[in-house]
């Protein structure tokens, strides 16, 4: 038995979070949250270098094969570094095309999007935390009439799979005439989601359903997940780092107990959530029957755990852990965003219940 | 991450569980109908003291933790009892092996796994809790033995027990962590008192254990005179991960589900009732990811990798997650959830109740939930510990 990373993968994160630490540091974010039209094209192409736009993309398409986990553990590291890149698309397009794309499809797309050439954005939002303010896609003879919101990355992806009502999924170009788009100003200034309109747009369905949708559901909210461990982890080391270095009544304020024991609460919550993201992103490819259970269970957790954790180290640094001159607040925001997208816990919980018969 | 069985831990798994259905007839409703002999063909079949060399009464096998999970769950799934789980076979044994006498190990080993000798631990004093190493009961030479006097408290067992493996103080000028000595005591010794300890359960779960002038011999000294602090600390960390067993949690999860599946109040089923339901959906999230830090820890011990931060939380996290998975079961059990000690509409023979408030304890005990946020911070996150203040 082996409940632990590989060379392999420890090599992965350890890399992604160099290069993310040249390419991507704050005050590079700090730009993309002062300037809507920057599109952080810098960062997109350090990372297309590095090879993630094809991270669970075939060798045979161009990308490196590899496996959700893998995925989740550079979601962390772009977590942990309040990374300016979309990346849901990048894992939950391919995943779609492998899982109900034909081999034209795939051919057409997966090496262009393992390339780093073209984004993708998966629009699954209604059909996983609700439809709001009358959002819905519907399809009709090939063609897609609707609006879906709280799209990831969706302003600037060429390739766009959406859900429609009934569960189905379609293929449609971000070139597609009736295709519209606007960007909806939210909270976390480090990603940016769209609300796309489409008039009778022209789209090609994919095969598997509902069940795929289902899938690509589990990955995302494993992706999520996994984004907020990171995000919680650099939270809890900026808390430690603080209070070791900050001064008051003559010590360390990381000396007293009222504290340090925020700071193991921290700790304590995050290491269990660590052992399940992890579990969670293996059982995806080799435990199928576990895979919707332990993805709910994950999202629901790491939201939980990185409200607290957001908080507290926010407290931790007193004062200055709510100016933007430290710039704290930029995983704040993220892990906030990581809460309510694609179902806040409440709703994931209750997903989880149904998938075990617990609710109707 | 490879989480597939091998075919040697398959094979494994059938023989564990052609065991358990060979011998179903010696057990019953998780209890064996002769706990010494069911003890016994434990140990010669390797389900208990597996570890422990043959020479001292064990089973003789390398560890080999992946087994011994294997052997807690079938026994769980079928119901079985586990071995004796004492604090002799659990701690002192451990001590025994590492730092004991060939005398010690010969004379105290064999009769312990085999249950004919109970012991109960004497560490805590009244005066000696979170800071164990300030223990007072003292122990001065008078020729080849010692007498000792002083109390020790929250001593389980001890009303049962023949023997105590105890903490003393034998040099009172040295340091306080260096003045200790780890020693072997009779419980039938003229001058030792044992008084019931209540706790708010009703029942008493632990004594109070009184010495004066308490006679022992100086060879009873486990591991070197003054070096009791270290002998000790070897195995507080067995005891500590043991406490919140993610094993435990499960089990008892799944009886909880089983509860809200199963009460009705107002015709309605508590578990749809979406308040409750989302409760239970929390703790669920929180077992499991404990049952799987539970696997990644055992991983990492079996790689020899250092465990780190989420070692030191288990005892802590899988504590408070007990109590709260009792929490809920009374909150589920509504104006039932009051009952207690007996009755008509006591469910689960109040096995809920008594967990609510021994599992209190149990956050309390073994180091108490401040006590290991300190460890936390301390070894886990590298913070600085609490100055010693000037004045007491």
């Amino acid at each position: 038995m082996d409940f632990a990373l590989t060379t392999d993968q420890k090599m992965l994160q350890e890399s992604l979070t160099r290069t993310l630490g040249d390419a991507s540091p704050l005050d590079r974010v700090r730009k993309f949250a002062d300037d809507l039209k920057d599109p952080a094209k810098d960062v997109w192409d350090a990372l297309a270098d590095f090879g993630l736009p094809g991270i669970v993309i075939p060798e045979e398409h161009g990308g490196l094969g590899l496996t959700l986990l893998d995925a989740a553990l550079a979601s962390e590291a772009l977590g942990r570094a309040v990374a300016p890149v979309p990346f849901m698309g990048v894992v939950l397009a391919p995943l779609a095309l492998i899982g109900g794309g034909t081999a034209a499809q795939q051919a057409e797309w997966l090496p262009k999007l393992a390339a780093g050439e073209v984004t993708a954005a998966v629009a699954i939002s209604e059909a996983v935390a609700g439809a709001r303010e009358g959002a819905g896609v519907t399809a009709k003879g090939g063609k897609l009439s609707g609006k879906t919101l709280f799209v990831p990355g969706g302003m600037a992806a060429g390739l766009i799979i959406v859900a429609d009502t009934k569960g189905g999924l379609h293929l449609a170009r971000g070139d597609a005439a009736g295709l519209s788009r606007s960007l909806m100003l939210n909270l976390d200034e480090t990603r940016r989601l769209a609300e796309l309109s489409f008039d009778g747009v022209a789209a090609e369905p994919l095969a598997g359903g509902p069940e795929l949708l289902g899938r690509l559901r589990d990955a995302g909210w494993v992706l999520i997940a996994a984004d907020s461990l990171g995000a919680c982890d650099a939270m809890l080391e900026k808390a430690v780092a603080y209070a070791k270095e900050r001064r008051q009544f003559g010590r360390v304020i990381g000396s007293y107990q009222a504290v340090k024991h925020m700071c193991a609460e921290m700790a304590a919550e995050i290491e269990p959530c660590r052992s399940l993201v992890w579990y969670a992103a293996y059982a995806f490819e080799a435990a199928p029957e576990e895979a919707s259970l332990t993805a709910a269970h994950a999202k629901a957790l790491t939201s939980e755990v990185g409200r607290f954790v957001a908080r507290t180290s926010t407290e931790v640094h007193g004062g200055m852990g709510i100016t933007d001159l430290l710039g704290l607040h930029f995983w704040f925001k993220r892990l906030g965003l990581n809460r309510q997208l694609l179902g806040g816990p409440e709703r994931v919980r209750e997903i989880a219940a149904r998938l075990q018969g617990l609710a109707a | 991450m490879d989480l597939t069985p091998t075919p040697e831990m398959l094979a494994f798994r059938d023989d564990v569980r052609g065991f358990l259905k060979a011998h179903a007839a010696d057990f019953s409703a998780g209890q064996a109908r002769d706990v010494f002999a069911w003890q016994r063909l434990l140990i010669e079949h390797g389900y208990a003291a597996r570890t422990i060399p043959k020479a001292f009464g064990g089973y003789g096998a390398e560890p080999d933790i992946l087994k011994s999970r294997i052997i807690a769950e079938e026994f769980i799934a079928a119901g079985a009892p586990r071995g004796m789980a004492g604090q002799g076979i659990s701690m002192l044994v451990p001590t025994l092996l590492e730092v004991g006498s060939e005398e010690q190990k010969t004379r105290w080993i064999g009769p312990t796994l085999r249950g004919e000798i109970i012991w109960c631990q004497g560490y805590s004093e009244p005066d000696a809790g979170s800071d164990l190493a300030s223990l007072q009961t003292k122990a001065v030479e008078d020729g080849s033995d010692f007498l000792i006097s002083g109390s020790k408290i929250w001593t389980s067992t001890a009303a049962q027990a023949q023997m105590m493996f105890c903490l003393v103080r034998t040099e009172p000028d040295a340091a306080k962590h260096e003045g200790i000595s780890y020693i072997l005591i009779p419980m039938s010794t003229p001058g030792i008192e044992v008084r019931p300890l209540k706790t708010m359960t009703g029942s008493a779960e632990f004594n109070e254990v009184f010495f004066t002038d308490v006679r022992v011999a100086q060879d009873q000294v486990v591991g070197g005179r003054g070096r009791g602090w270290f002998v000790a600390n070897a195995t507080l960390k067995h005891d500590r991960g043991m406490l919140g067993d993610p094993n435990a949690t499960e089990a008892r999860l799944g009886a909880l589900i089983e509860l809200m599946k199963t009460e009705v109040v107002d015709g309605r089923r508590i578990i749809d009732n979406p308040v409750f339901r989302d409760r239970l959906m929390q703790l669920q999230g929180r077992a499991m990811a404990m049952k799987f830090n539970g696997l990644r820890l055992i991983s990492a011990q079996l790689s020899q990798e250092p465990v780190g931060v989420a070692g030191l939380v288990v005892k802590l996290q899988g504590c408070e997650l007990n109590h709260q998975v009792a929490a809920l079961a009374i909150d589920a059990l509504g104006e039932l959830g009051i009952l207690y000690h007996d009755g008509p509409h006591l469910r689960a023979r109040g096995t809920w109740q008594r967990n609510y408030m021994f599992d209190l304890g149990l956050i309390i005990g073994g180091g108490t939930a401040q006590i290991q946020k300190n460890i936390i911070s301390e070894r886990g996150l590298g913070m600085p510990r609490e100055p010693k203040p000037a004045v007491l």
